[in-house]
């Protein structure tokens, strides 16, 4: 299998704090990939570096075989690796459809085409539409944003980022405070758009975790602590060790 | 997903393939109709006056409402654009048209310069960079040779338009200033209606979401300021020919301010709220003056009332109530 997403002693200080610390990561292509671990692990921190939302002290990250480290958070977009955030990340004051086609628009390149009509976007509704519909806001279309359920606001968060047609989805805990029935409901969605994507997820629910992944990393104060399949890692006992000593904390 | 939200909310978007609103389109033909029998009613060089500051008002509100940039620096681009238009019709002899185009040009190289560094700091950072460039500004308004330090530019000569057609009374000038402002403001708008303004909203709505969808955020922050000072510009150089005069008032940096106090007075990020503001303010300063010193009391109360009654500013509440946007 080929790799898509792959860093190399990844290292982050602050200011003398160590919060990732040469965390060796490979993912490959097809697969939904979690990184799990206790507070304060460094997951937040590694994903950011990922994203390059945030620039590593040390260490190199490749994507689909070519050196990112030095790109712009918006060039690795453009690659086709395209992160979620734990809050849900809409344009509140955008109308639903709105937000969908801000990411279809993207298709045009750059928007710097201020003296043109914004009915030259039309052309975007119906695509934007199809893929409200795919996530069951049909209804709400013409709805400003902020007028959402939490759980809707989700679902419009995945509505727009697969209206990009990354080849590769990064997810910052994608369950955050979502009830039950909710975290059934985008199981089935990750699973079903991991289909022929690349998923890297931040999660801290086991139960999804064990579900939907065909790897798992698991760090610890910065550094990797074990790695494979949910049989492997849970059963390591530095990982147990971990969990529960986060616990005492 | 949980059903406590399924009653229809009030639909505030109209879709994007029906273009301007039909109320908007009422309200600008209003506006012209007005404008046109103005200088019947009142003292044409006052309408000239608040037409000015409505567009420099609207200009910064594109900045600020829709780039969601908050400059304290707006002089700089205002007075410059005047000075450079004051002496281009005194020295160089150029027909009005002329100078304030290269008044506006030259707002615009400003706004490039000064935007492209302002636009690496966020929030209070930024105000603070835009508003030391714009006191270097001032300063070298005062100091340098052209700009006649403390008398500014005076009796700069009106001209012919095109060389052709005499713009000495103020009859005359006021349709050509009515022309470039009333322009100004449609073309505002349609910056913010047009695929720019759409990534533009997205930025100021969710800036690292807009990131992550692959959108070179400082780019457009830096179009946007450009853009803002350009029309900043064309108000201060046509107000230059107007009052056929450039002084330090136009620099200083409470200029800077009062353009944020009718922005906010109107209704910030509204369409029509920079308008109805630049109006208020002018026409209280015009028809205040002879209070003195009291003026500026005065509209500092009305700020604080504006600010603790109207939050969204005049419009933006009114824009509530009606449940359209304004």
């Amino acid at each position: 299998m080929s790799v898509a997403l792959q860093a190399k002693g990844l290292t982050k200080e602050f200011k003398g704090f160590v919060a990732v610390n040469k965390v060796d990561l490979t993912v490959e292509k097809g697969t939904i990939h979690a990184l799990i671990g206790p507070n304060g692990a460094g997951k937040t921190t590694c994903f950011n570096l990922l994203t390059k939302f945030l620039q590593p002290t040390a260490g190199s990250i490749t994507y689909d075989g070519r050196d990112i480290t030095k790109m712009l958070p918006a060039d690795i977009a453009r690659l086709g690796m395209v992160r979620s955030f734990q809050i849900s990340a809409v344009f509140p004051d955008l109308s639903v459809l709105q937000n969908v086609r801000v990411a279809l628009q993207r298709r045009r390149g750059d928007s710097f085409d201020f003296w043109r009509s914004e009915r030259e976007l039309s052309r975007f509704d119906d695509e934007a539409q199809a893929h409200l519909d795919a996530v069951g806001l049909s209804e709400f279309t013409h709805h400003r944003a902020a007028e959402l359920s939490y759980g809707r606001k989700r679902a419009l968060e995945i509505a727009t980022t697969l209206a990009l047609d990354p080849e590769m989805l990064l997810l910052d805990e994608p369950m955050a405070g979502m009830g039950q029935e909710d975290v059934a409901r985008t199981s089935q969605l990750i699973r079903r758009i991991a289909k022929n994507r690349t998923i890297l997820m931040v999660e801290h629910n086991l139960k999804v975790v064990a579900d939907l992944s065909d790897k798992i990393t698991v760090l610890a104060r910065g550094e990797i602590l074990a790695e494979g399949d949910y049989a492997t890692v849970s059963k390591s006992p530095e990982v147990v060790d971990a969990y529960i000593g986060a616990g005492h904390d | 997903m949980s059903a406590t939200d399924t009653q229809p909310a009030p639909e505030l978007h109209r879709p994007a393939t029906q273009g301007m609103p039909m109320l908007h389109k009422a309200i600008f033909a209003a506006l012209l109709v007005v404008l046109a029998v103005l200088p019947i009613l009142v003292y044409p060089v006052f309408a000239m006056k608040v037409m000015c500051f409505a567009l420099f008002a609207a200009a910064f509100n594109l900045l600020l409402g829709f780039g969601g940039l908050l400059s304290f620096g707006h002089a700089a681009y205002f007075g410059g654009a005047s000075y450079v238009a004051a002496h281009a019709s005194k020295v160089w002899g150029w027909s009005p048209e002329l100078s304030i185009l290269v008044g506006t040009l030259a707002a615009g190289i400003l706004g490039l310069a000064i935007g492209a560094l302002a636009i690496r700091r966020q929030g209070i950072y930024f105000a603070m960079v835009t508003l030391a460039f714009a006191q270097m500004v001032y300063f070298f308004a005062l100091q340098a040779e052209f700009t006649g330090g403390e008398d500014g530019i005076q009796s700069v000569p009106r001209g012919s338009l095109f060389g052709l057609f005499p713009v000495d009374e103020n009859e005359a000038l006021y349709y050509l200033v009515l022309a470039i402002t009333f322009g100004g403001i449609l073309l505002l708008y349609r910056i913010v209606h047009s695929p720019f303004g759409q990534v533009l909203k997205a930025i100021r709505e969710n800036e690292p979401r807009a990131v992550s969808l692959g959108y070179r955020v400082n780019r457009y922050k830096l179009t946007v300021f450009v853009l803002s000072a350009t029309l900043a510009g064309l108000a201060g150089a046509t107000k230059s020919q107007v009052f056929q005069l450039a002084s330090l008032t136009d620099v200083h940096w409470s200029m800077s301010g009062e353009v944020v106090l009718m922005t906010l007075l109107g209704g910030v990020g509204t369409v029509f709220g920079p308008l109805l503001g630049a109006t208020i303010v002018v026409t209280m300063q015009n028809y205040l003056a002879s209070m003195g010193a009291w003026v500026t009391v005065i509209q500092g109360v009305i700020f604080v009332l504006g600010v603790l009654l109207f939050r969204e500013g005049i419009i933006g509440v009114l824009s509530k109530w009606l449940k359209r946007p304004l």
